[in-house]
Order: C-alpha cells, then structure tokens, then sequence
C-alpha cells in the first residue's frame, strides 16, 4: 500500500502535467496504434487511452494497479501516434517517464533484478563485454556447438520465441575483427563533409559488417569519417524499460565523446539508435548545463541515408542490381521520430534494374520494438503476422530495413513463413554497398587509422 | 440497480467474460469522450457481438434499471458518449461489418461499429458515394454518426448523416428489436421513426443495423483557396456565392490563428499571416464546375481576396481539406485546453456572426479560434484556455452562453452537427422553447420510462439522475 502512494506521489510530481492535458481526446491516434488495431479496438490499448491512465493516476482517478502498468508496457514504444497527432502531443516522453516510475517503485523477483542488472548495468554499458559475449556466440556457431545444440534438440528447452530469435542471428565476425576497429576513414572522393559516426554496440558487433557498409558508403559519398573510441551503447534500451539514470549516465558519456570533434555531423545507421540521440535533451530537464551541451549533440544526428542524398550518392555513384522487387519497411523510430521516411526511398529508387513497391501498411510496426518480441512474444507475433500477410501479397524478393531490430524481426517473420529461399531481408547500408560498381569499391581506398 | 458483481455475472452470461470488462483500466478508458472536463467511470464494459445479444443486455439493463451508455470511438464533442451515473458503455467494436452493397437500390447496409472512412472507402471502391464526412470520419463510427447526426464538410451541398439513412434496426429500451424504414424512396406508413432516432443520442434506443443511402459518384472536382486580410470580408464572400445561387460541396472558413496551428502541423501551404481563408469545393459535370468556379474566383476577388489559387491536382486538393478536418485538434497546439462550440446561423447570418464571436472574445478576454463549415452557416468557435485556471474558465462559459445566446438571435441554434450531449442540455430549452421540450421529454418518458438510456444526455438531470422537467 506505501508503494502504492509513493508511485502516486511520484507520477503526480515527475509527470508533465501540461503535456498530459494537450491530449484533447480527439482519437485522431487511434487507427495507427498497432496494438489498438490488434487488439480489436481497445481504448486502453490506444495512445490516447495510455495517456489517460496516466493522467488518471496524476488526478488520484484510479490506482497505479497491475493492470495500468501491464498496458504501459504492452506499448510497443513504435511512436506511430505522434506525427499523426494534430495536437503535437510527445507521447513517447510521457511514456518513458511513467515507465521509469513504475520501474524504480517495482519489487521484482530476486532473479529478475539480477537479469536486469547484468543487461542494463553490466552488459550494454560497456563496449568490451558486449563484444565478449558476442565473441561466446561466434564460438557457438563456429565451433559446431550450435549445430549440437540443435541435435541434441536442447534448444527446445528455450521458450519457443527465444529459440527462434537465436536461429535468425547474423554470423558474427571474429573477436580479432571485433577488436581492431577504424578510428578515422578519408573520403573515397573529393571532401564534401568531415562527418562522425555512432557506432553502437550491436551494430559494432554482432552487425559489424553493416557498419562497414555504411562507412565505406559514406567514404564513397566524400565524407571523412572521424569515429571516437570513447562512444559507446546510446541508451535507448535503458530509456525504453524504466532506466533512465543509467541512461542519462550513457548520454552523458556520448555527448563527451562527440562534442569536442569538428564535423558537420553525428552519422547513424540504425533508427532505434538515431531517434534516442536526437532526443538525448529531454533526459536532462533538471539540468541546465547538460541540456545544452545535449541540444549542441542532438542537432548533429542524421541518418546515413540522409547524408548519402545530401551529398548526392545516389546520382555521383552507378548504383546497380540484378532485376527485382524490392519493398522498403520503415524503422519506426527512424520514420515517427526522426521524421526520415524519403531519403531510404530515393536510394533505392536510384539502384539501376530495381522495381520499389510500397509494402501496404509499411507504417506499422513489424513487432520488433527493441525487446518488445522477447518480452511481448505474444502480441509481437500478431503484430508480426499481420505483416507477414502484407509481405505475402506483395511477394518482394527483397525487403530493406533500415534498423537491426527490425532486420532481425523481419527475418523471423519470413522464416516461419517458410519464405528465406524467396525473400532476403537486409539493412539499406548492405544494399547499397552491393549496388555499387566493384571497382569503386576497390578503387582509392582512403587513408585508414585504426 | 444491480450490485456490481451481480450485474457482471449476469453480462458474463450473456456475452462470455472475454467481452465483459470491470477493471479499473478499462473503466479510465471508458471514462471520457473528445468533449474536455467530462468524465466518469463506468461499472462495466460490454462488446456484444450481434443484435440478440444487444437484446439481452438492453433488457437486462431495462430490468435492472442500469444506465447504458453506447459508445463508438468516443470522438463525441458535447460529452454524449461520456457515462455520467455508472452502468455500462456498450461498446461496437465487435460490429463492424459491412453486410450488403445493393447496387441495384442504391443502398449499403452496414453494422453501426464500421468506420466512417473504412465505409466511404469501401463504397467509392464499388463506384458509389456517400457524402457524409464528419471531421473525425478516419475513426467515428457509422452508428456514432448516426446517433448524433453528424455533418460534414460536404454538409453545405449534400446535407448530413441524417438525409442518407433510409432505414434502421433499433433495440429499444424494454429490448424489443424494431425494424423503421427500408430501402424505399418513398415510404410514408406512420411516424417517421428513422428520423425519430438519427440524432437522438443514443436516449431512445441502440442502433443495431442501418441501411444508407448511396449517390452515384460526382464527375470532377475542383478545389480552391481564397485568402483575405480581413476576416469579414471572407465571410461577407461566403454569404455572396450563395446569393449567386451556387452551392459549393464545400466551403470551409478558416480564421488567422486557426491556419498558423494548421499549417504547423500538416505544412500544406496555408498562408500564416492572412486574416482568414476559404477553403472552397465544387463537384459535378466538369463544364459546370468551371462555370461554378470562375463565378466564385470572381466573388472572391469583388470582396477584396488578396490571393485565388486552385489546387494543383486532387492530391492537393485532399491535403487541403484534411488539413482543415485537423482543426480542432490542432488548436490545442496553444493551449491545455480547447472548448470549441459549433453555434450555427442561417448562412446570410454568417458574417455578422463572426463579428458577434470577435466582439464577445474581447468582452470577455478570451482567445477563440473560429473555423467551420462556413457555406452552412455552421461555425466553430473554439476557445482556447487552461482547465487549471478557474478564473479563466468562468469567462469562458460566459462567453459560450452569450454565443448561443447571440447565434439564436440570428435565427440559429445551439448545435448544428456535435449533438447536446451534456454540455449543452442547459442551454437546449433557449433553442426548442419550453412547450418543445416539454414534447421531447414525453417522447423520452414514453419510450425509456426507466430513462436507462444514456442519461443526462440532451435533457438535464437532478442528482438522482431523474429528468429534470421543464
């Protein structure tokens, strides 16, 4: 009951109130929520219902219970409602703050604190065991232990989502590739920009070679690419799930890494990632100095694919593919967030022989919501399906995404559909570097520093 | 009434418990409608699943004496589809087909859970119109607009909700299905029951079933875009097309801070800085709508239009009318709070209305955005306030009531297209006089003598949720 009041008290206090109230209730939100649509048009299940219980907590209208918090984390977070909100409402920060309230009031079981401090504070925050424990994986699918594994049948130990996740991973790079990474790329061609690039810590890793994609494409671009050691893991998990110090703590050290780097801009090549960054001042309202240096930050960020049209890739370079459909599925967090949605067209457009279609829907939310389809698996895979039925209708025979959740999430959907021998899912970065002409590839190779 | 575990048990057996919903949740998120400073908890929530199962509930409530409340999306603007005395919000969401095109008659029968949009779609697809287009159509329901008889943008030329329902299929309150209309034309046997229902807010029974009329799709279309300095000169305009004897399919007022929050959201290139614009629609055979067309340019520019431009193409065209559908919302961009009326005037009466609105804004220090459907006389002012500031929101009342008080002076009422609802059942007897109350009340007491369907809509009640009678 004391926790109770003490959550009331603090949504009553950390809530924005006025952004609360700028919810009219007009329900202009409700037909692009994913899960009000799969839900069969439940009201709580909408933004604006999520708003309300919010709200309704604020006003001492019904009490923070199970349930009210069981809905706050059935949103996927995919933050389809805010540009289709006329109000303007940031449903996105009301939702993080209620989250990181209901997670700092939370007794969770002993053996689920445990999993959340070695996620939260051991693992992502820190760049080297990422990479160790994504080396543990290159030893399971190298080693033929993966292959045991499924022998002996023990991976049916695993709930039935978890061992499909872990059958749709990328092959990972060695840990000798892992260690040695580029600290500063010259441009492939005259110098149009001197350009920074957010790394990550799953992209660096177990999406290494999407990484590479995207810098050689940028060097190709004529960007010099300056990559600061001192980076590491955005945050955007920590913000997501309740954990908005750690997260603080992880912007902090970012925006330290960047700041003092004369370039034109903070380059990144995954949504989840770029949408956090650009929104690293809100993390800090409380303190002024800190909000500064992040709006100096955050006005840097752009997505790859916007530098790349920027910098006029697509018409300097001869993009070009075997003849095909491809169909583009937007990254939420690049598309309601960041509000890029044309530059990922426009290159595709661009690639010689390639037919784009518009996969309907594509606005929705494929499920994958950063660890939405590991601790959602149930709506994750209608959500999933739904778009599954999409991709059937169109038959593309390749679908480009432009986040690794999404990547992974998508090829998923298209191995349960038994479909991997007709449709490739693949990063946008990966899809360019395959078009472009191999002797550009080869050819003035930029001065390298690792 | 039942106690409340009783009642869900007894619902429980009529719809299975996966459709019956008591907790704290969901009653917040049936609580509230679009209308602001309205809400209440309901006891529970039901999703049946056809009529007969309407039929069980509405006579289990009828017997009980519990308030039902039908809610379709909860995008009301008079707080109708907001519960005010518990009991239950009955909910569509399970009913949402559409049953039959008859293209041979002219009509579509659909349940009342379809989407305004999801149904216009759906005919225009078939090679069929239907004009009805409230400004929320993306999510409203077709038994929403139904029950509220709800206008449109096209309202100007094709009427409202009300002018396309041909017959219905009514649960009422003692749970009795009743069968009104059909999909004759014509069709005089006894009092028109249809238009009994259309608009009555759900106080009499529950929509079930409806079959709509459909109208052969307008050739062409073409849209354009009016700008003044001066806020009456474009009223004054609107009042002039009409003396021309053209009516338009649409004609939208938007005034100066109206088009600024507009524009901020949907950036389709209204001009910020311009006193107010029109928004204007014409369709037909192509050879009169440039007839129509080059008639009002030439209106627009007598009354002093600083800009005439047509849209580019129909895409255009579109973005410029859902731009305006945006409205409302938008308008919260500058405030907590937005309360917006739709007052509405004989259309000659447009211009001096919109000057009465300035004036009161002054007197009672307000800030009000107004737009609306300008060619129908049936305008929006909106207030923009802050709940929190309790000082502000007496004035703001004022102002509404000498709105109303002002609009029917002028010969007009107190609702054009948003309903009564509760927000404006004090204000109902200025408009229907105490002997037209008086009759609607009976109709109300004939018909729902327990007075279980949503109640303190459209008639006030005392705080037993008794009517209060004139």
């Amino acid at each position: 009951m004391k926790q109770t009041e003490e959550v009331k008290q603090a949504f009553e206090q950390r809530m924005d109130h006025t952004e609360l109230m700028n919810c009219m209730r007009c329900g202009f939100c409700l037909p692009s929520c994913p899960t009000y649509v799969e839900t069969g048009d439940n009201e709580a299940a909408s933004p604006r219902g999520r708003i309300a219980l919010m709200k309704g907590v604020v006003d001492g209208l019904i009490e923070p219970d199970e349930e009210v918090e069981k809905q706050l984390n059935l949103c996927l977070g995919c933050r389809a409602c805010e540009p289709v909100c006329p109000s303007g409402v940031q449903y996105g920060h009301l939702l993080e703050e209620a989250r990181d309230i209901l997670e700092q009031h939370k007794q969770r079981p002993l053996h689920e604190r445990a999993l959340r401090r070695v996620v939260f504070h051991w693992l992502f925050p820190n760049h080297k065991r990422i990479r160790q424990t994504v080396s543990l994986l290159y030893l399971y699918q190298k080693t033929g232990l993966k292959t045991w594994v499924q022998k002996m049948k023990i991976n049916q130990w695993l709930p039935k989502h978890l061992d499909e996740m872990q059958s749709i991973l990328p092959n990972v790079p060695s840990p000798a590739e892992m260690k040695h990474r580029p600290a500063f790329l010259g441009a492939k061609q005259p110098v149009r920009k001197r350009v920074a690039f957010f790394s990550g810590c799953l992209m660096d890793t177990l999406f290494m070679s999407t990484n590479d994609a995207t810098l050689t494409l940028l060097q190709l671009a004529g960007c010099e690419v300056v990559i600061p050691k001192t980076q590491g893991c955005c945050g955007a998990l920590h913000g997501h799930s309740g954990e908005k110090e750690k997260a603080k703590e992880l912007a902090k050290r970012n925006i330290a890494a960047f700041e003092s780097l004369d370039v034109d801009a903070i380059v990144t090549n995954a949504g989840g990632c770029g949408a956090f960054l650009t929104e690293y001042q809100n993390l800090f309202q409380d303190e002024p100095k800190w909000r500064k240096r992040a709006e100096q930050f955050t006005g840097k960020i752009k997505d790859f694919s916007e530098i790349l049209v920027e910098c006029g890739f697509h018409k300097a370079v001869p993009l070009s593919m075997p003849e095909q459909m491809v169909t583009y599925q937007e990254s939420c967090h690049l598309r309601n967030v960041m509000r890029i949605s044309q530059a990922p067209r426009l290159l595709l457009e661009s690639i010689d022989h390639v037919n784009v279609q518009e996969l309907p829907e594509n606005q929705y939310c494929c499920g994958s919501a950063g660890i939405y389809n590991i601790v959602q698996p149930e709506l994750s895979m209608k959500i999933l399906d739904r778009k599954m039925k999409q991709v059937q209708s169109l038959q593309p025979s390749l679908m480009v995404t432009a986040n690794p959740g999404c990547l992974l999430q998508m090829r998923l959907g298209v191995k349960q559909a038994g479909l991997e021998c007709d449709i490739r899912v693949e990063h946008l970065a990966d899809v360019l570097l395959e078009s472009v002409p191999q002797e550009m590839k080869n050819h003035g190779r930029g001065g390298e520093n690792g | 009434m039942l106690k409340r575990d009783d009642l869900k048990k007894r619902l429980s057996a009529i719809l299975g418990a996966e459709h019956v919903h008591d907790s704290n949740e969901m009653k917040l998120a049936y609580s509230y409608d679009a209308t602001p400073n309205y809400q209440a908890l309901p006891d529970v929530i039901v999703s049946p699943g056809n009529m007969e199962e309407i039929q069980a509930i509405v006579q289990l409530c009828n017997e009980t004496g519990t308030p039902i409340v039908p809610r379709g999306s909860g995008t009301n603007l008079s707080a109708g589809t907001c519960p005010s005395e518990g009991g239950i919000v009955l909910l569509f969401n399970r009913m949402t087909e559409i049953i039959e095109l008859d293209a041979d008659n002219l009509t579509a029968t659909v349940q009342p859970g379809v989407t305004t949009e999801t149904f216009i779609r759906y005919v225009e697809e078939q090679g069929f119109f239907y004009p009805p287009d409230p400004g929320s159509m993306r999510i409203s329901t077709i038994g929403g607009n139904i029950s509220e008889n709800s206008g449109g943008l096209r309202g100007l030329k094709y009427g409202v909700t009300r002018d396309y329902v041909m017959g219905l299929k009514v649960i009422m309150p003692n749970g009795e299905c009743v069968v009104t209309g059909g999909k004759c034309v014509k069709d005089v046997a006894g009092y028109d029951l249809t238009r009994l229902m259309v608009g009555s807010e759900g106080t009499l029974g529950v929509i079930g079933e409806a079959t709509l009329k459909l109208l052969p799709p307008p050739e062409s279309k073409q849209t354009l875009m009016a700008v003044y300095n001066d806020i009456e000169a474009a009223a004054q305009t609107v009042s002039e097309i009409i003396a021309a004897k053209i009516i338009p399919a649409t004609m939208e007022f938007l005034d100066q801070p109206t088009i600024e929050v507009v524009e901020d959201y949907a950036g389709v290139g209204l001009p910020t800085d311009a006193a107010a614009i029109l928004l204007i629609e014409q369709d037909g055979p192509s050879e009169m709508v440039q007839r129509d067309l080059q008639v009002i340019q030439r209106i627009c520019q007598a009354q002093q239009a600083i800009d005439v431009e047509r849209a580019k193409n129909e895409e255009h065209a579109e973005k410029l009318l859902t731009a305006r559908r945006v409205a409302l919302s938008a308008c919260a961009r500058k405030k907590p709070t937005t309360i917006l009326e739709d007052a509405t005037v004989p259309r000659s009466k447009v211009a001096a209305m919109v000057q009465a609105i300035n004036g009161i804004a002054r007197k009672y220090e307000v800030q009000i955005c107004t737009f609306g459907h300008a060619g129908d006389g049936n305008l929006h002012p909106t207030i923009l306030t802050d709940a929190r500031d309790l000082e502000e929101m007496k004035r703001v009342e004022q102002a509404f009531a000498e709105i109303f008080q002002k609009a029917i002076e002028f010969g007009g009422t107190i609702t054009g297209e948003h309903g009564v609802g509760m927000m404006k059942a004090p204000y109902l007897k200025w408009k229907a006089g105490s002997s037209g109350l008086n009759v609607m009340q009976s109709i109300k007491r004939a018909l729902d003598p327990k007075n279980i369907m949503n109640p303190g809509k459209i008639f006030q009640s005392n705080p037993d949720g008794e009517m209060i009678a004139e």
